[in-house]
């Protein structure tokens, strides 16, 4: 905020890169759609049960977390150093780290 | 009617101890003496503009650093207060329900309100002016931050005289801190004071995060920053990654207590259990969090005092990087006793040991820093030197508790407060007071007394071996933690009344803390150079105390410790960096917004303490109208032009 002028060279930087097309936005927008009517119908209409199930609906639930942050998180475009991606990637291995960490420590606290 | 005002006043207000009486009194005097004096010196106008609106970071880390001494003293009360009983068990000097609550509120203030300010007021003081910055990133957000903090701060300290303190334990087990077994408000002021400021802490970590990749001055590549740089990088990488789970642990809490949830409960399918494992994947980083600008600072002392490059720069910058991420993994060595079963207890133990070894790795590196350095032992490098055996002592019996099966024995005795009481007191707070000795001269001016200086360094560094050391054995011959009293049977007495000694020098050494910095201010020894102690970092290279836009010139950094390279070069006889023209500096406007709307969060926390929505509501409003009227608001920079930055930098005894 206090700094710009006397980083001269960052204005130019600031000055946005490409955030996508027309073209881009459409088929990640058609795309999230498609992810989001594939669970809505196997559920709704009974078409897989069990573990099929499971694994298609955390299949989609992960193509529309990708789907996202590539068309609209931009995530792609970024310019070196990739700091958004780099974030991302620890904030998903904190997050890995306490789903999967708190089922296995509470697996044998599981009963009552 | 009276009788309706006198039944509200006695739940109201906590009512029955003498001492709390006596705090009473003392909290209203003091409040009467600081209006008066501020009314009678006209100094209303000053503290606004000057200090509640100032989004200028160096003047938020004075007020971060005066918060948190003030709350050093609470804490360190609390403590002697324990000790105290604890020396004279059976005596009743304080009732076991008292007991619970200061043993809570010690941790809690020592860690969130003392720690955890005082590190982010060094934060302030400190990192623009090592990296070549004019301010921090975000100023706004950074005022925002300290008033949340101190809005949080004091929302869980009235709970002391109002309603009553929480008494679950500094983090609040269930069922413990459930509504069926603390129906009062104190676990709610717990919640709230922690929350509210919580917001600030989580803003802080995102402040300097963006303020160091974004505003380091240009050539200061990553691997050429100063060291305490790197470590506060490394310990806001672990803020924004650590905070939000404990918001969202006690956010679960406070929905089982307000809306009659059971995440935690006992019955209909709670899990207490799972408020241990969210609380401490909080808790282990939280502990990093502190210690590693400790390690950041010790790592300038110690090469400003042996007149030495660093040794093992890029290992130091690997291990503080590396245990920012491994202190993410090692949280279930809080609970080993919880019965989760071998696979998980010996994974634990094993990342907990692990984790000792970049530790150890910075204790090397530090001892050869001083290896063949020209050593001088001013105040900053005592403490430096008092911590390396403290924390390495620290250091090992917590690889002691990591041993799992070992922990059975170890688990809530007082071996454990021993030993982390030895490595916050010895690595934090001895590392934050280096830091504030050595910064000292750059913020005030004026350099503090060494004399006074070192007797309150020998009285803390020996009290704190008196007062801990004994506790390891009491801790052995079976004393647990939080026991408010024991029988005379036991055979635990004398050991006692040794460690309220040490703790007792510890207070003493406080009240030398205290009078060093009062004689100093009334003998003041100006520090005209800016450069004290031949430092390394380009803090040095400006006047102190620095300017308010820091730097007239933005410095141009071609290697490691600039300012130490840029003095050589000079006394070459080689011309000093040639400086560009002086231009007009771009500077954050000054704004009350944050100050109202912490206010605002007060007055809301505070309606959901006393579940009164009539004040809960408007307080939430009035944050809501706060953000709005800051959203719209496009007058908040300003230019300070080269006239004036010529008269401030001649009036330091500048050439430009």
């Amino acid at each position: 905020m206090a700094q710009h002028p006397a980083h001269g060279a960052h204005e130019a930087h600031d000055s946005h890169e490409a955030h996508g097309s027309l073209k881009s936005y459409v088929i990640g927008f058609a795309l999230s759609l498609v992810l989001t009517a594939i669970p809505l119908i196997i559920v709704l209409n009974d078409v897989l049960e069990g573990t099929s199930a499971k694994v298609v609906l955390l299949a989609s639930a992960v193509l529309q977390f990708v789907v996202q942050l590539f068309y609209f998180m931009h995530l792609k475009e970024e310019g070196k150093p990739r700091w958004n991606l780099m974030v991302l990637i620890l904030g998903l291995i904190i997050v890995l780290t306490i789903v999967a960490g708190s089922i296995w420590i509470m697996t044998y606290n599981s009963v009552g | 009617m009276l009788d309706n005002i006198k039944d509200f006043a006695s739940d109201f207000f906590v009512t029955g101890d003498p001492l709390i009486y006596g705090a009473d009194v003392a909290i209203v005097l003091t409040m009467i003496a600081v209006v008066t004096a501020l009314t009678y010196f006209k100094k209303w106008k000053w503290l606004w503009q000057d200090w509640i609106t100032s989004v200028d970071h160096k003047k938020i880390g004075i007020m971060y650093v005066i918060a948190s001494l003030l709350m050093l003293f609470r804490g360190g009360m609390d403590a002697l207060l324990m000790r105290t009983q604890l020396a004279v068990p059976n005596m009743e000097f304080l009732s076991p329900e008292h007991y619970n609550a200061i043993f809570t509120t010690h941790g809690v203030i020592m860690i969130l309100f003392m720690a955890m300010p005082l590190m982010f007021g060094l934060f302030n003081l400190v990192i623009p002016l090592q990296i070549g910055a004019r301010d921090v990133a975000y100023p706004f957000l950074n005022s925002l931050s300290f008033w949340l903090f101190f809005f949080g701060a004091m929302l869980f300290n009235v709970s002391f005289v109002i309603g009553g303190s929480p008494d679950a334990g500094w983090l609040s087990y269930p069922p413990l801190s459930e509504l069926s077994h603390s129906p009062g408000v104190g676990q709610d002021f717990y919640i709230w004071g922690i929350q509210i400021s919580g917001i600030g802490s989580l803003m802080t970590g995102i402040n300097f995060i963006v303020t160091i990749l974004k505003m380091r001055a240009p050539g200061m590549k990553l691997m050429k920053m100063p060291m305490f740089t790197w470590s506060v990088l490394s310990s806001c990488l672990t803020i924004i990654l650590a905070f939000p789970i404990l918001t969202v642990t006690l956010a679960l809490l406070f929905i089982d207590r307000y809306l009659g949830a059971h995440f935690f409960t006992l019955d209909s399918g709670g899990n207490p259990m799972m408020y241990i494992n969210l609380i401490w994947m909080w808790g282990h980083p939280e502990v990093y969090i502190v210690v590693l600008p400790a390690f950041g600072i010790f790592s300038e002392i110690a090469a400003t005092f042996s007149k030495k490059r660093l040794f093992g720069y890029k290992s130091m910058v690997f291990a503080l990087m590396s245990i920012s991420l491994f202190s993410f993994f090692t949280w279930a060595h809080h609970f080993f006793t919880m019965g989760s079963g071998a696979d998980v207890n010996a994974f634990f133990a094993i990342t907990t040991m692990l984790i000792a070894i970049p530790t150890g790795v910075k204790v090397f590196n530090w001892l050869f820093t001083m290896f063949r350095g020209k050593l001088s032992f001013p105040t900053p490098m005592m403490w430096m030197l008092g911590f390396i055996p403290c924390f390495v002592v620290g250091g090992m019996t917590g690889v002691l508790l990591s041993v799992a099966p070992a922990d059975f024995q170890f688990h809530n005795s007082y071996f454990l407060i021993a030993h982390f009481h030895q490595v916050l007191i010895g690595g934090v707070a001895f590392g934050y007071f280096a830091g504030l000795y050595y910064w000292w001269p750059k913020v005030f001016g004026f350099k503090l007394n060494e004399k006074i200086g070192k007797w309150a360094f020998w009285l803390w560094n020996i009290g704190f071996y008196v007062c801990f050391m004994p506790q390891y054995f009491l801790g052995l011959m079976g004393m647990t933690r939080r026991v408010s009293s024991y029988g005379w049977d036991k055979g635990w007495y004398e050991l006692n009344l040794t460690s309220t000694i040490g703790g007792f020098l510890m207070g003493i050494g406080f009240l030398f803390q205290v009078w060093q910095i009062l004689h100093s201010i009334k003998f003041m020894e100006k520090d005209t150079t800016g450069d004290p102690w031949g430092g390394r970092t380009l803090e040095w290279s400006i006047p102190s105390p620095a300017p308010m836009y820091n730097f007239a010139t933005v410095p141009r950094v071609s290697e490691k410790d600039a300012w130490w390279e840029e003095k050589q070069r000079i006394a070459q006889g080689l011309a000093p960096t040639p400086k560009p023209q002086l231009e007009p500096i771009h500077m954050p406007k000054n704004s009350g917004i944050p100050f109202i709307m912490s206010a605002c969060f007060f007055v809301a926390g505070f309606g959901f303490v006393f579940d009164w929505l009539w004040m809960a509501i408007p307080g939430l409003v009035g944050v809501a109208a706060c953000m709005l009227y800051h959203s719209f608001n496009y007058n908040t920079d300003y230019y300070i032009p080269v006239d004036e930055i010529k008269r401030t930098e001649a009036a330091a005894g500048r050439a430009v």
